[in-house]
C-alpha cells in the first residue's frame, strides 16, 4: 500500500477545515440573529405561547335523495370550549361556568380532567351545541370566564327526523382506539364519524379535509392576528337511491306495524325505499344521545335500532316456493303438465303434513300451485328434489349470503343443508325436514332485502343486481346533477332458464290477478302485479290449536310476507314486505306492498293519481 | 495474520490512546444528556426519571462498550470487511421495506426482538467504509478518472434508492452528501467533476417536468419551503424559532424552557432537541456546543492527516464529514435555514440507532488515531 502524499493530504484537509469553519460561522450568525437581534420579539411570543394552531373543521357532505331532495345538511352548532392554559384560576372559572349555564359541574370537570391529559393549549370541548340562552350568558360574562369561548362549528341536521333513519344513519365521536389505529385519515379526538347507515358506509366520501390557521393570541387567549390559513376542503355530496316521497309514504303505512319494506328498481338494483319499523329520531344522536333515550331504544322489544330490512332474518315461508318451483322445473322433477293431487294434507312417514287449506286444492300443476300456494304440491316436489338440491338453487338465487349492499352489519340469512345440520346439531337430516324447507319453513332464514333482490331478479328475467343505496357522488362546489348514476353491478343470474321463469312468472301473476290467487284483494286498476304471499310460523301449533290461535299473544302470531313486482310485463319496482306477527301475507303484508307500488307508479306517472 | 493482530496490541497502543478525542466526545455526550433530561421531563419537573432518559443512558453506556471492543481490532481489517458489512446493511434495508414498522407513513424501523433499529443509520457508516476501501485503491494525484467512479456511484445508488423508498429523503440526501464529500476529497478529474455537475443540473428540470407527479412536486416544494405547510412543518419551524430566539443570550435556565414544556414540538427530544438547549441555555449554551463540535471535527481531520495509510485517512475523513453534515443539517433545520428532514443531532438527540452509529464512528477515529505510529 502506498503512503499518502503528505502535502497533498494537508492541503485538502485544510480546505475542508475552512469549509467547516465557514459553515459554523453561518450557524453562529443565525444564532446571533435569532437570539440577540430578534430575541426580544421571540421572548415576547414565547411568554404566552402566543402562536397557536386553530383547526377549521371541514363541512361534511350533504345527503340527498334520488331526485336531489335535501335529506341531511349542516347547521351551526355553538360549542362551548375552554383553553386550560388561559383559564386561570381554573376551578373558579369552572364553578362560574356551571353556575351561569346550569351544566352540571361534574360533567364539566370530567371533560377538563380528560383534556388535561391531551393538551392545555388546545381548546377543549366542554359541551356541544349549547342553547341560545347559555350562549348569551357565556358571551355576557366573557371577562369572568378567562379561556372560555364559544366556537361555531357545523353540525348535522336531519331534516326529516325519523324518515329513512336506518338508511341515512348517524354520527358518533371517534374513540381513542380508532385514533391510535389510524382507522380514519385526518381525524382527531373530538371529531365525529359515521356510525350507522350511509353516514358510516360513505364516511370517506362525506368527510372533508380539515383546514386550520396559525394565529397569535394575547395573554388572555384572545386573537390578535391570523398568521396563516389553510382552507378546509368540504366533503363530497351524495345522492341516495331512495325516493324521499316514496320512503315517507311507506313509513306512514308502516307506522302501525313492526317489520320492514324494501323496494328495488329491478332494472339496476337501486333501493327506492327501505323502511324498518319502528324507527328512531336521527336528531337524538347529534352531539351524543342521552343515556335515557339510548336505554329506551335498546330495551324496546321491537328493536328500533335494528335495520330489519338487512338484519331481520325470518323464515321466508311460502315466498320460498319461488325457489322450490325454479328448482323443480330446472331439475326436471316437474314440467307444466305435471300435476299433484292435494287433499289438504300429505302423509309422510307416520306424520301428516298439512296444507294451509284444510279442504285441499284438488289437482294442481305448477302454475296453480304457486297461485294458490298449495303446500302439498311443494311437499311432493321438495321430497323429490332433496334438501341439498334445494339449497343449491336457493344459494344460486342469492339466499344464505350477503346481498353486498353498502350498509354495514347485513345478515346473511340461512340456507340449510344436510352437512350444515350435521355440523350444527350433530344429527343427520330427516326426510320430513325437507318438506318444511320446500315451503320455506324449518331452518330457512332470509332477510327482506334478499327476498327483494330475488323477486326483482324474477321480474327482470333473471339478472341479480347488487342492491345499492348510493346513486352518485357529487363535488361540493358543483350544482346537484340528478342524471348522474354510478354503474350498477351485476352479481350473477338466477339459476333458471327463460322457459322456467316464464312459468314461475305466470304463477306469480295469477297470485294477484287471477280469481283464485292468494293476493287477489290488492289489485291496482290499470297495472298487473305479480307476487307471492307468505305466512311464517313463529310458533309451532298443534292441530287442535290452529283454529283458535287468535287467542294467542301477539308475539306468538305468524309473520306476514309479500314479495312482488309491477307492472308484471316490464317491472319498474319490486317490493318485499314483512309484517312481524301480521298473521297472513295476503291480508297484512300484501296491502302494504300494493300501496308502495301504487305510490311509485303514481309518482312515475304510469297510473293517474288517486282522488 | 493472527500473529500480527496479537503483536499490534502492545503497550504503545494504550499509551497512544486518544484521550483528547475521548474527552471532547464525553463532554458533548454529557451536555446532550443534560438537555435530553430537560426535554423529556418538560412540564413535569420533579417527576421520576423518564424512561426515555434511562434508555438513552443505556444506549450511550452500551456504545462505549462497543467502542472499547472495536478499537482492539486493527482498522486495517475493516478494509477487507467493508464489503460484508455493506451487504449486511443492504439486506437490512431490504428487510425494512418488506417487514418494517409503519410509523407516520414511512417504514424506517426494523424490530429485532425487544429493540427496534433504523438500518439507514448503520448504512451511513457502511457506505463510508466501502467508499474508503474503493478510493484508497484508486486515488491518484491527478484525480480519479470517470471509469473509476462507476463502482462508487453504484455503491451509493443502491442504498440511496432503498432509503428514498421508505421514504426517508433526509437520510438519503445525507448519504449523497457524504459520498459526494468523500469523492471530492479524494479528487476527481476536472472534466469529470464539471460533467457531473452539468448532468445533475440538467437532470433536475427533466425530472420535474416529466417524472414527478403533481402531489410529489407538492411534497418536494413543502420540503424545500415549510411555509407551504403552515399546520405541519411550517408550524414546527415557527415554534422552534420562537424557542431558540426566546432563549436570548443567557437562556431561561435549566428546566425553565416554556416552549419546551408545552410539547409544541413533536420531536423535541429527537430532531428538535437543539431548540431545548437554545431556549434554556441561550446563545452561550449554543456557542459552547458549536465550539465542542468544531473541536471534534478538527480533531477528526487531524487524525486523518496523521494516519499513515490511504484507507485510514479516507476513512477518518469520511467519519468526520458524516458527523459534520448531520450537525449542519440538523442545526440549519431547527433554525429554519434548511428543509425539515429527519436528521438527528449527533451524540445529543435521543435515539439508539443514531447514538450507536455516531459512537462507532468515534470508535473508528480512536482506532485510527491510536495506531498512527504503528508500522504498517
Amino acid at each position: 500500500m502506498k503512503n499518502p502524499e503528505r502535502d497533498w493530504l494537508k492541503k485538502r484537509l485544510m480546505n475542508t477545515a475552512i469549509i467547516i469553519l465557514a459553515a459554523f460561522a453561518l450557524l453562529l450568525l443565525r444564532f446571533v440573529y435569532l437570539q440577540v437581534v430578534e430575541g426580544d420579539e421571540y421572548r415576547r411570543l414565547s411568554k404566552n405561547n402566543c402562536i397557536r394552531l386553530q383547526s377549521i373543521p371541514a363541512p361534511r357532505g350533504m345527503i340527498y335523495d334520488r331526485n336531489g331532495t335535501l335529506l341531511v345538511d349542516n347547521i351551526p352548532s355553538f360549542d362551548l370550549k375552554i383553553t386550560l392554559q388561559d383559564a386561570d384560576p381554573l376551578n373558579d372559572t369552572i364553578d362560574k361556568l356551571a353556575d351561569f349555564t346550569s351544566i352540571p359541574i361534574e360533567e364539566l370537570m370530567e371533560r377538563v380532567d380528560a383534556g388535561k391529559r391531551v393538551s392545555i393549549y388546545k381548546p377543549l370541548l366542554l359541551k356541544r351545541n349549547i342553547t341560545r340562552d347559555q350562549l348569551a350568558v357565556v358571551e355576557a360574562h366573557g371577562f369572568d370566564l378567562p379561556g372560555v369561548k364559544v366556537d361555531v362549528e357545523p353540525m348535522r341536521n336531519y331534516i326529516y327526523k325519523k324518515s329513512a333513519a336506518h338508511v341515512i344513519g348517524y354520527l358518533g365521536e371517534v374513540n381513542l382506539q380508532e385514533i391510535e389505529n389510524n382507522t380514519y385519515t385526518d381525524v382527531r379526538a373530538g371529531d365525529s364519524i359515521g356510525r350507522y347507515g350511509a353516514e358510516k358506509a360513505f364516511e370517506d366520501i362525506l368527510r372533508g379535509k380539515r383546514g386550520g390557521r396559525q394565529i397569535e393570541v394575547d395573554a388572555s387567549g384572545r386573537l390578535v392576528r391570523v398568521i396563516n390559513t389553510v382552507e378546509p376542503i368540504p366533503g363530497k355530496n351524495i345522492l341516495l337511491t331512495i325516493d324521499a316521497t316514496l320512503q315517507q309514504k311507506t313509513e306512514e303505512i308502516m307506522e302501525q306495524y313492526t317489520g320492514a319494506v324494501v323496494a328495488i328498481d329491478p332494472s339496476n338494483g337501486d333501493v327506492l325505499t327501505m323502511v324498518s319499523s319502528p324507527s328512531f329520531d336521527l336528531n337524538d344522536f347529534i352531539g351524543g344521545i342521552s343515556s335515557e333515550k339510548w336505554k329506551a331504544l335498546i330495551s324496546n322489544p321491537d328493536k328500533p335500532m335494528a335495520n330489519k330490512a338487512i338484519q331481520g332474518e325470518y323464515p321466508p315461508a311460502s315466498t320460498y316456493k319461488i325457489i322450490t318451483a325454479i328448482a323443480a322445473l330446472e331439475d326436471g322433477v316437474v314440467d307444466i303438465n305435471t300435476t299433484h293431487f292435494c287433499p289438504g294434507f300429505y302423509k309422510y312417514g307416520n306424520r301428516e303434513y298439512r296444507c294451509w287449506k284444510k279442504s285441499g286444492h284438488g289437482r294442481v300443476n305448477i302454475i296453480k300451485a304457486l297461485e294458490k300456494s298449495c303446500d302439498v304440491y311443494f311437499y311432493k316436489v321438495g321430497e323429490s328434489l332433496g334438501v341439498d338440491t334445494l339449497a343449491k338453487y336457493a344459494v344460486g338465487s342469492g339466499l344464505g349470503k350477503l346481498t353486498q349492499i353498502e350498509l354495514a352489519n347485513e345478515r346473511p340469512g340461512l340456507v340449510p343443508t344436510a352437512a350444515w345440520k350435521k355440523r350444527r346439531f350433530g344429527t343427520p337430516w330427516q326426510g320430513g325436514e325437507t318438506l318444511s324447507i320446500a315451503i320455506g319453513q324449518g331452518f330457512n332464514l332470509a332477510t327482506p332485502l334478499q327476498m327483494a333482490v330475488l323477486i326483482s331478479a324474477v321480474g327482470n328475467n333473471g339478472t341479480i343486481y347488487r342492491p345499492r343505496i348510493l346513486k352518485s357522488i357529487q363535488d361540493y362546489n358543483e350544482p346537484i346533477d340528478v342524471s348522474k348514476n354510478l354503474h350498477s353491478e351485476i352479481l350473477g343470474g338466477l339459476p333458471a332458464s327463460n322457459q322456467t321463469l316464464k312459468l314461475v312468472k305466470e304463477g306469480l301473476l295469477n297470485v294477484v290477478e287471477s280469481e283464485g290467487g292468494t293476493a287477489r284483494l290488492v289489485r291496482i286498476k290499470g297495472v298487473d302485479i305479480a307476487g307471492k304471499t307468505g305466512t311464517a310460523q313463529v310458533f309451532s301449533l298443534k292441530k287442535s290449536d290452529r283454529d283458535s290461535k287468535r287467542k294467542f299473544a301477539r308475539h306468538l302470531r305468524d309473520h306476514a310476507w309479500f314479495v312482488c313486482y309491477a307492472p308484471a310485463q316490464s317491472p319498474m319496482i319490486a317490493v318485499a314486505t314483512i309484517i312481524e306477527h301480521g298473521e297472513h301475507g295476503s291480508t297484512a303484508a300484501a296491502p302494504v306492498a300494493s300501496e308502495v307500488i301504487r305510490t311509485w307508479l303514481e309518482l312515475k306517472g304510469i297510473i293517474p293519481k288517486a282522488q | 495474520m493472527m500473529f500480527g493482530t496479537v503483536t499490534v496490541f502492545d503497550r504503545r497502543l494504550i499509551e497512544n490512546f486518544d484521550w483528547g478525542l475521548m474527552s471532547i466526545t464525553s463532554m458533548i455526550g454529557l451536555l446532550g444528556l443534560g438537555v435530553l433530561y430537560s426535554a423529556v421531563n418538560a412540564g413535569d419537573p420533579g417527576g421520576a426519571m423518564h424512561a426515555l432518559f434511562q434508555k438513552q443512558i443505556i444506549w450511550i453506556a452500551g456504545s462505549f462498550v462497543i467502542v472499547l471492543v472495536s478499537i482492539s481490532i486493527p482498522y486495517k481489517l475493516f478494509d477487507r470487511g467493508s464489503f460484508i458489512f455493506y451487504i449486511i446493511c443492504i439486506g437490512l434495508l431490504v428487510a425494512v421495506l418488506l417487514f418494517g414498522k409503519h410509523v407516520a407513513g414511512a417504514r424506517r424501523w426494523l424490530a429485532l426482538g425487544p429493540i427496534t433499529m433504523q438500518p439507514s443509520e448503520l448504512m451511513k457508516l457502511s457506505l463510508i467504509f466501502a467508499l474508503a476501501s474503493v478510493y484508497s485503491n484508486t486515488v491518484s494525484e491527478s484525480g480519479i478518472p470517470f471509469r473509476h467512479l462507476i463502482k462508487p456511484a453504484l455503491l451509493l445508488l443502491l442504498p440511496f434508492t432503498l432509503i428514498a423508498l421508505q421514504p426517508d429523503l433526509g437520510t438519503a440526501l445525507l448519504l449523497l452528501f457524504i459520498a459526494a464529500s468523500m469523492t471530492l476529497f479524494v479528487k476527481v478529474k476536472k472534466s469529470v467533476f464539471f460533467s457531473c455537475v452539468i448532468a445533475a443540473l440538467s437532470a433536475v428540470p427533466i425530472a420535474w417536468m416529466f417524472l414527478l407527479k403533481d402531489y410529489q412536486k407538492g411534497r418536494v416544494l413543502t420540503f424545500l419551503n415549510p411555509d407551504r405547510d403552515p399546520l405541519g412543518a411550517g408550524y414546527h419551524i415557527i415554534q422552534s424559532k420562537i424557542a431558540i430566539g426566546s432563549g436570548m443570550v443567557s437562556g431561561k435556565g435549566f428546566l425553565k424552557g416554556t416552549q419546551n414544556a408545552l410539547a409544541f414540538l413533536p420531536e423535541q427530544h429527537t430532531d428538535f432537541i437543539l431548540s431545548v438547549l437554545a431556549e434554556e441555555w441561550g446563545l452561550i449554551g449554543c456557542c459552547v456546543l458549536l465550539f465542542l463540535y468544531f473541536m471534534l471535527l478538527l480533531w477528526g481531520l487531524n487524525i486523518s492527516y496523521c494516519c499513515r495509510d490511504m484507507f485510514g485517512s479516507i476513512l477518518a475523513f469520511g467519519v468526520t464529514i458524516m458527523i459534520f453534515w448531520q450537525i449542519f443539517i440538523n442545526i440549519g433545520m431547527v433554525m429554519g435555514l434548511m428543509p425539515v428532514v429527519g436528521v438527528p443531532l449527533p451524540l445529543v438527540s435521543y435515539g439508539g440507532s443514531s447514538v450507536v452509529t455516531n459512537m462507532i464512528g468515534i470508535g473508528v477515529l480512536l482506532n485510527i488515531s491510536m495506531r498512527r505510529f504503528v508500522m504498517v
